[in-house]
């Protein structure tokens, strides 16, 4: 079990208020990830349900369980840490063994635990090392297995992976992933990597300024965003956002349209443009249009092979359908 | 330093510093073991011989010899346990960041900026002494007699002003040690359900190894040759109860004029404190990698 409910959670360091009252329920089995910029409190967030932080006002309760006052060991719940925060000087087994040690866990079901986490995160020949000798990947393996071997109510991951080169993050996904659907325990992961958001997420919350912005699964926040932020925050490349004349002639103070739903001709189209940079992938080609009079920089997406170089002049067509418009206080329409 | 070439030059200009260090080394050490096997006393520097062996036998059979040994060794030892133990509980106390914080870390500090005989001085006048110290205050106010200090336990007391003088030594360098301690590791102990006693004993206590190896062998060092607080206050005595083998050359050297027998001392001296380097070397060295 692992459903964790806030209500009306406030924390104040002196006269700040970094997060406002906030309510949130997270269902237990989910995987719900905090994202938002640096600064927006989602670590904050993630240490106040850990225990790490006291909250200033509001309750936390676990399991319907009021867990406001309890001490972090006492919540159940097991924490990976960006820095990995792995024990120096005790080996990996060790390392793995040292939350059961604290437990009182019998010596054979620990070695039994530590068997099948080593076995599942393929640590089994790194086990008699210590952390300094092992790769960042592996790091995070160990950190992994010594959550997993407390069998938690709920796993915390605070911004895990920022600390790994780029293909090897891609693999970690995959991996924290999968585990998630071998254990089906609550998960709640920390990170201002959308993408990383949107690739793991049962359900994404989207935080700025300790204020929950929108709540909802992966394609939800892509389809309807909620407010401005939301739409430029979440999606990549960017959501083209304009204002003015154009947006009025939607009815609105600001209209959004993703890269991916505007079309891009040499010949005709709503808005004439001039071609910036362009970026060919193979499978996709970026765009950036300059001279559009509706914003700097329009980014445009277009699948397979279009030719067309730096100075072109284009005409740039939105899908009607696809238009996201938002009123004067960015809320949508 | 890639080349042969610039190895060489390297070296070369490295040469002048190493021999004068060797130099200021060696000939003194020769120049010891030299009076060492002599008959040479100051108040007959004429009447100088060759005296073989008899300087060390002299040594040897001397009675206070072995007590000097013993009491260089509890001097050492009981400085070394109050320093580390203490300083671990005050560091630990004044890592908490607290009111005033500047100001308290000044005052645990300041013992180590009065120079021995004046801190022994302090001690034997105002605080230890049967009469108007301090702790006879104290003594008298709880109604018993007053401790005459010097002369009941004086071992002991001589261990606890250089402990004073010293605990801020040992404070610092754990000081900056805890302070480097990654807070992250710290919560991650929290989480895993260790309660303080067992974060301190497999989280602070490790990690602070390599600064508690640096504070025992740089304390050794210069415990080994305590003195000044010696002859200030008990002068050795009584007997030979708080002399210690630094303090016995002495009285060789400058109360017996008899340079032959504290060379003799010296040499000996160097020995002791080869070995227990090399002991001590064995026990801790592997903690500084």
């Amino acid at each position: 079990m692992g459903q964790i409910t806030l209500q009306g959670v406030t924390k104040r360091f002196g006269e700040i208020e970094v997060i406002p009252p906030l309510d949130l329920t997270i269902e237990d089995g989910e995987f719900v990830v905090f994202v938002g910029p640096s600064g927006c409190g989602k670590s904050t967030l993630l240490r106040l349900i850990a225990g790490l932080e006291d909250v200033s006002d509001g309750r936390i309760l676990i399991d319907g369980q009021d867990a406001t006052e309890a001490s972090p060991a006492k919540r159940g719940l097991a924490m990976v840490f960006q820095s990995y925060a792995l024990y120096p000087h005790m080996s990996v087994r060790k390392n793995i063994a040292f939350p059961m040690k604290m437990a009182g866990v019998p010596k054979a079901e620990q070695d039994r635990r530590i068997e099948a986490a080593a076995k599942a995160l393929n640590l089994t020949n790194y086990l008699d090392r210590r952390p300094g000798q092992l790769s960042g990947g592996q790091r995070q393996r160990v950190a992994i297995g010594r959550a997993i071997v407390r069998e938690p109510a709920a796993f915390l991951f605070d911004e895990p992976l920022s600390n790994l080169d780029a293909a090897l993050r891609v693999g970690m996904r995959l991996e924290i992933s999968e585990l998630h659907n071998r254990l089906k325990t609550t998960m709640i992961y920390v990170t201002h990597d959308q993408v990383e958001a949107m690739t793991m997420a049962d359900k994404i919350v989207v935080l700025q300024a300790g204020r929950i912005e929108q709540v909802g699964s992966p394609l939800d926040l892509y389809h309807s965003p909620r407010n401005v932020f939301v739409a430029g925050f979440i999606g990549s490349p960017r959501m083209n956002l304009f204002g003015g004349a154009a947006a009025a002639e939607y009815g609105a103070q600001t209209i959004g349209v993703r890269p991916e739903h505007i079309r891009i001709s040499a010949t005709e189209g709503k808005w004439r443009g001039r071609v910036g940079v362009s970026e060919h992938l193979g499978s996709d080609s970026f765009f950036y249009v300059e001279d559009t009079g509706l914003a700097d920089t329009i980014t445009v997406r277009s699948t397979g092979e279009v030719d067309l170089h730096h100075g072109d002049t284009v005409w740039l067509t939105p899908d009607e359908g696809k238009i996201h418009r938002f009123d004067k206080n960015g809320d949508r329409i | 330093m890639a080349t042969r070439q610039t190895q060489g030059l390297a070296r070369l200009m490295r040469a002048p510093a190493i021999i004068l260090l060797f130099v200021w080394m060696i000939v003194p050490l020769c120049m010891t073991l030299y009076y060492s096997f002599l008959n040479y006393n100051l108040l007959n520097p004429g009447m100088t011989s060759w005296a073989g062996w008899f300087n060390y036998q002299y040594f040897y059979t001397d009675p206070a010899f072995f007590e000097a040994i013993r009491n260089t060794l509890v001097l050492v030892l009981g400085v070394l346990l109050i320093t580390v133990v203490g300083g671990i509980a005050i560091a630990m106390l004044i890592d908490k960041p607290i009111w005033g914080q500047g100001v308290v870390r000044i005052l645990v500090i300041s013992p180590f900026f009065v120079m021995p005989p004046v801190a022994a001085l302090i001690w034997k006048n105002m605080i230890m002494h049967p009469s108007y110290g301090v702790l006879a205050d104290v003594a008298r106010f709880l109604g018993t007699s007053p401790v005459d200090w010097f002369a009941q336990y004086p071992l002991t007391s001589i261990i606890l002003i250089v402990a004073w003088q010293w605990l801020p030594f040992a404070t610092l360098i754990l000081l900056t040690s805890l302070q480097s301690l990654d807070t992250e590791q710290m919560e991650a102990a929290e989480m895993d359900g260790a309660p303080a006693y067992a974060r301190f004993l497999y989280l602070v206590l490790p990690h602070m190894a390599r600064a508690i190896t640096v504070v025992i062998l740089i304390q050794t060092i210069f415990l080994l040759g305590i003195y000044a607080e010696i002859l200030v206050t008990t002068n050795g005595g009584p007997g030979t109860a708080s002399t210690n083998l630094t303090f016995l050359i002495y009285r060789a050297a400058r109360l017996n004029f008899d340079i032959g027998g504290a060379a003799a001392g010296g040499i000996i001296a160097v020995v002791l404190a080869n070995l227990i380097a090399i002991f001590l070397m064995r026990a801790v060295g592997k903690n500084l990698d």
